[in-house]
């Protein structure tokens, strides 16, 4: 009997190329880098109409063009192609064959960034600072979910706004009130630095590390997009119209026009903590998804 | 608005002239410096050597471009975050730096020093480097090529649009926007 169930369950295994894995994540680390996602490029529009800066308007339009111009000229949109965030949700009745999965992600970042002409941006270790000359290594998060798939998510992220991004441990009783000014002063405190418009990631609950991950995952939300709890879409909101109020604007020149969303995930919590993170992404919000 | 021409290098007069809000159009020779060439720049001077660039009246642009594909002069290349050149910036502009292009905050002390020595800080769009690049007629690495994308390069701009965010009298533009529109 057991012999039987094993050979049923091996019939639904499906088997995938790592060489498939290298060839679509060096094409997602190029189009995400080329190609800003409609929603992001309509929200720049939404935002030039309700912008009463006319420079916050100039800018709005310069970065629509700037999206038409690399997207047609395949060029990347921002000098700064990032560090390739790797999102990646394997179906459990997956059998990855010829290759580690990690290098051959790390392999398609290589052959992404070489082939497309992009940036390499990292160093490898992070106090000797010596650049790796080929943008690895990625940073690659992985999520085994049920199913015969692989989706495969390249999210670029940029320095600028990572840099203003932060995590603060807060204490049960500072609550909502207290995730709501921390993340306040965060964008305050960012100012210009991240390239307003922003898309700002939040993430409250779960331990440190997972809070932040959260946030990061946030940001992958069409823009906009309200969280499917009604509490949790109206705090994002909320925070959305506060941040708005701050006046720091397009290019942080002064506007109406600091952030474009406001995206918030939750996570249980210990009884003990509340953690917050805030992950603040630029104006290029990039992030190309592939299901294998 | 109407945008003043610039061409470098900037004299004392030029660059004092300048004003919070001024939309300008650089044209002439700029060179490029991120954090780990200012390091090295700034360990020259403190071993009292000469520096692979004269930056008497010069513009440096916090900038890392990605590689010119095929056919191209260079790649993407919009600002980087200028407040990480904040260490080293007062340093170069004892040298005669007078100008610097990046995005983002200044420290008191930059401020200071541009106050003191009659220097400006300009912001470009950042994330708007597709566009900014078409500004970009030649680009060639003129010191620290080891450093690829933080090398120093000298690039010929024309009409590259920047706009004035410290001037040299201690005006801050990105203060100033804010206040304007900020209804806290």
């Amino acid at each position: 009997m057991l012999t039987l169930a094993y050979s049923r369950r091996s019939l639904a295994i499906r088997t995938v190329d790592c060489n498939i894995i290298i060839d679509e994540v060096a094409r997602l680390c190029q189009e995400a880098n080329f190609k800003l996602e409609e929603d992001v490029v309509e929200s720049f529009k939404r935002s030039c109409e309700s912008e009463v800066s006319q420079s916050g308007k100039e800018i709005l339009n310069l970065l629509v063009e700037n999206a038409t111009i690399a997207a047609t000229e395949s060029i990347p949109m921002c000098q700064d192609t990032g560090v390739a965030v790797v999102f990646v949700e394997l179906g459990q009745d997956v059998q990855l064959v010829n290759g580690d999965f990690s290098e051959a992600i790390n392999e398609g970042v290589r052959k992404g960034y070489r082939e497309g002409y992009l940036r390499k941006s990292m160093v490898g270790h992070p106090l000797e600072r010596v650049n790796t000359g080929d943008n690895t290594p990625a940073v690659i998060h992985l999520k085994m979910v049920s199913g015969d798939k692989v989706k495969i998510t390249v999210a670029p992220k940029g320095g600028g706004s990572e840099n203003m991004s932060a995590l603060k441990m807060l204490k049960p009783a500072e609550g909502v009130e207290g995730a709501k000014k921390f993340v306040l002063d965060t964008v305050q405190n960012a100012g210009p630095n991240p390239c307003p418009p922003l898309i700002i990631g939040v993430g409250i609950g779960g331990t440190m590390e997972k809070c932040a991950l959260l946030a990061k995952e946030a940001l992958l939300r069409p823009v906009g997009q309200p969280h499917s709890l009604p509490d949790i879409a109206k705090l994002e909101q909320e925070l959305l119209a506060k941040i708005n109020r701050l006046g720091i604007g397009p290019a942080g020149l002064g506007g109406l026009t600091t952030a474009l969303a406001v995206h918030i995930e939750i996570f249980g919590a210990h009884i003990a903590s509340l953690p917050v993170a805030v992950n603040i992404n630029c104006h290029a919000a990039r992030h190309k998804t592939v299901v294998i | 608005m109407t945008r003043v021409h610039l061409t470098t290098p900037l004299s004392q007069e030029t660059s004092t002239n300048l004003r919070i809000g001024q939309q300008v159009l650089l044209n002439g020779v700029i060179y490029t410096g991120r954090d780990a060439a200012h390091k090295r720049l700034v360990e020259l001077l403190d071993q009292g050597k000469e520096l692979p660039i004269d930056l008497k009246g010069q513009i440096i642009y916090y900038v890392g471009p990605s590689p010119a594909s095929p056919g191209r002069v260079i790649g993407s290349a919009g600002p980087t975050t200028a407040g990480r050149m904040d260490s080293y910036a007062p340093r170069l502009i004892e040298q005669g730096l007078k100008g610097m292009i990046g995005k983002g905050a200044r420290s008191q002390a930059v401020v200071e020093s541009m106050k003191k020595h009659g220097a400006v800080y300009f912001a470009a769009i950042g994330g708007a480097a597709a566009l900014i690049s078409r500004c970009i007629i030649e680009s060639e690495v003129v010191a620290y090529p080891d450093l690829g994308p933080e090398a120093i390069h000298r690039l010929v701009v024309k009409d590259f649009p920047a706009i004035v965010v410290n001037d040299a009298f201690g005006g801050d533009l990105y203060q100033e926007g804010r206040k304007l529109y900020c209804q806290e």
